[in-house]
């Protein structure tokens, strides 16, 4: 068994938030008495990420995924609990640790604006003190690997937001990282473009081995990456496993597709019909009775074709949430 | 699964550090032609401060028989156009300024790089000395063609005149990155600030030579670190200094310079802990 290259014990990170009522008498009042709120962003969460595995971190907005990479990454201090990326503490911030981990957070731009970011991978080779011939030799693959062409000699001020994301990713990746948190890196970028990128993560880990812990709204990302996911919500951990197996687990129900011959078959004694158009049809099945209605059909009606299939991803994460209120 | 990943090997530390600092002031150098006519707005409006002060005491003086405490109209003009120079080296990043690198999440990136943050800053502020020293020279000219400053200073001043505007930039990087910590206290660090300011302001001989000051004020001067990023650097040039004086100052500015540097180091790890993250 590889030593864990993240290893998170009971990690918790309460933020204490200044709170009053509206009006001039609760201003007043704030003078002398300043109340404050606790918010528990992260609630003694565990769990151990092994070398080169690439993990989905998934939850709603405010369920805790940012502050956990934000921790893990050393930005913030954990309120209690341990955290070891890479046998480091990362609130230290030892340089040691920040040369071999990065945090690329989508929408926000680290490059400068003015300039090239070609001077700007410059300074990052000074500040990760790289080999010239080790910096050009990433660089160029990187570059090449996003497909970033002359955009790095452009102005970042004058590129798109899919172009501006991708030549962050090469910045944040010069000295070879070996974790890598990726805090929606696919934001607001179109389809071809978050393809592009998640094509580009799975060729990074592969080529490199790097350890990737990823959150992200498109589970077409974590699909594409990821065999294992967490699934966090109000701050603790709901599920850790493999993505394959959080259906089996969470969702309560199959979905039959089915082509009939016959279109004006009556099929609501089989299931709840989510869809019907003419022959075609999807019904929501119990998972226990999938089997079963499955061989009802098709002893009862003329099938020309018939599917079971996991319901969505989405809807499945939606089952986790609904489940843990 | 994948094997590890080795990480890639480093260049040697001191060799890093003075590589970053010729990479960071180029790119600053870079960044600031971008906006050369902005720059030399900007630098055209700072001028117009000391401009009104050097008018208003050469007014003064001849109207005092020629000379304010001994310093005279030519001595008014050589004080505040060396003035304009010290100001553009002292400029640094500023207290508030921390206040928008939290804000824009620009701190969180700083944070995430293998180097401490005042690096970033010094190196950067100081290429851009270059520019804007390069902007100023005309303007210089300008107004010794206008005000017929009576400078006449020594090797030794201008040696140390070039050693003190750095100091002068070491010094007051240092306190202002310090004030600048207050932001992860409070968001109205700037009120702050401003006390700074108004306090630089009387004591660095920003306003007025220190020499025009009463006695206890020269003295309070003495012992508080306006004098050094202002005042000093100035006089170094314009007055007849000793020796011992000019060292003396060099020597105070070393130790202000390291006084800052500790109080900075202290804040900087009370307010790290404090830190949230927001916008980031």
């Amino acid at each position: 068994m590889p030593e864990s290259v993240v290893h998170v014990n009971e990690l918790t990170k309460i933020f204490k938030v200044p709170e009053r009522d509206p009006g001039l008498r609760a201003a007043a009042k704030a003078l002398v008495h300043r109340k404050t709120r606790e918010v528990h962003a992260v609630e003694a969460i565990s769990f151990d990420i092994e070398p080169g595995e690439v993990v989905g971190f998934l939850g709603p907005n405010g369920a805790g995924k940012t502050t956990t990479l934000k921790m893990l990454a050393g930005l913030l201090y954990p309120t209690s609990g341990e955290a070891r990326v890479l046998g480091h503490v990362p609130s230290r911030r030892e340089k040691d640790y920040l040369r071999r981990m990065t945090m690329v957070m989508g929408n926000r731009n680290q490059l400068q604006w003015d300039i090239p970011a070609l001077d700007s991978f410059e300074l990052y080779r000074a500040i990760y003190r790289l080999r010239r011939e080790d910096y050009l030799a990433m660089r160029d693959e990187l570059v090449e690997l996003l497909d970033v062409g002359d955009l790095v000699r452009k102005p970042v001020r004058n590129l798109s937001l899919g172009e501006r994301m991708k030549v962050e990713i090469v910045g944040s990746l010069l000295h070879r990282p070996q974790v890598l948190f990726l805090d929606e890196p696919t934001i607001g970028l179109d389809v071809t473009m978050q393809k592009r990128i998640r094509t580009f993560v799975a060729e990074y880990n592969k080529r490199h081995g790097a350890t990737v812990l990823l959150t992200s709204h498109y589970m077409a990302d974590v699909e594409a990456l990821c065999k294992r996911v967490i699934v966090i919500h109000h701050g603790r951990i709901l599920f850790d496993g493999a993505l394959a197996s959080l259906a089996n687990e969470f969702a309560a129900y199959k979905t039959i597709g089915v082509l009939l011959e016959n279109g004006n078959a009556e099929l609501d004694g089989y299931g709840e019909v989510i869809s019907r158009d003419g022959d075609r049809a999807i019904l929501r099945v119990p998972k226990a009775e999938t089997s079963r209605v499955a061989a009802r059909l098709l002893s009862e009606h003329e099938v020309l074709d018939l599917t079971i299939e996991e319901p969505p991803i989405e809807d499945v994460i939606e089952m986790v949430f609904a489940q843990s209120r | 699964m994948s094997s590890r990943a080795a990480p890639l090997p480093e260049e040697g530390r001191l060799r890093s550090l003075v590589d970053f600092y010729g990479t960071q002031m180029r790119t600053s150098v870079v960044a600031q032609l971008q906006y050369r006519v902005a720059n030399y707005f900007y630098m055209v409006g700072m001028v117009a401060e000391p401009v009104i002060y050097l008018v208003v005491w050469s007014t003064i003086a001849r109207q005092h028989g020629g000379a304010i405490n001994g310093i005279t109209a030519g001595q008014f003009a050589a004080y505040y156009i060396v003035w304009t120079l010290v100001r553009n080296m002292n400029i640094v990043f500023g207290a508030p300024f921390w206040e928008w690198r939290i804000r824009e999440g620009r701190l969180a990136g700083d944070l995430l790089r293998p180097l401490n943050i005042l690096h970033y800053d010094l190196a950067y502020f100081a290429g851009w000395k270059f520019v804007v020293v390069a902007m100023w020279l005309p303007i210089a000219i300008a107004l010794s063609a206008v005000f017929h400053p009576d400078l006449h200073p020594s090797a030794l001043q201008i040696v140390v005149f070039i050693v003190a505007i750095w100091g002068a930039y070491l010094v007051r990087s240092m306190f202002q990155a310090t004030i600048g910590m207050l932001n992860f206290w409070t968001t109205r660090g700037a009120a702050v600030f401003d006390l700074y300011m108004a306090t630089e302001m009387l004591l660095s001989g920003r306003l007025v030579p220190l020499r025009l000051m009463p006695g206890w004020v020269q003295t309070l001067a003495d012992f508080l670190p306006f004098k050094w990023t202002f005042g000093f650097p100035i006089e170094s040039l314009v007055s007849d200094m000793s020796t011992r004086s000019l060292l003396l100052g060099l020597g105070a500015q070393v130790m202000w310079t390291a006084i800052g540097y500790v109080l900075f180091t202290f804040a900087w790890r009370a307010a790290i802990k404090r830190f949230s993250a927001v916008g980031a």
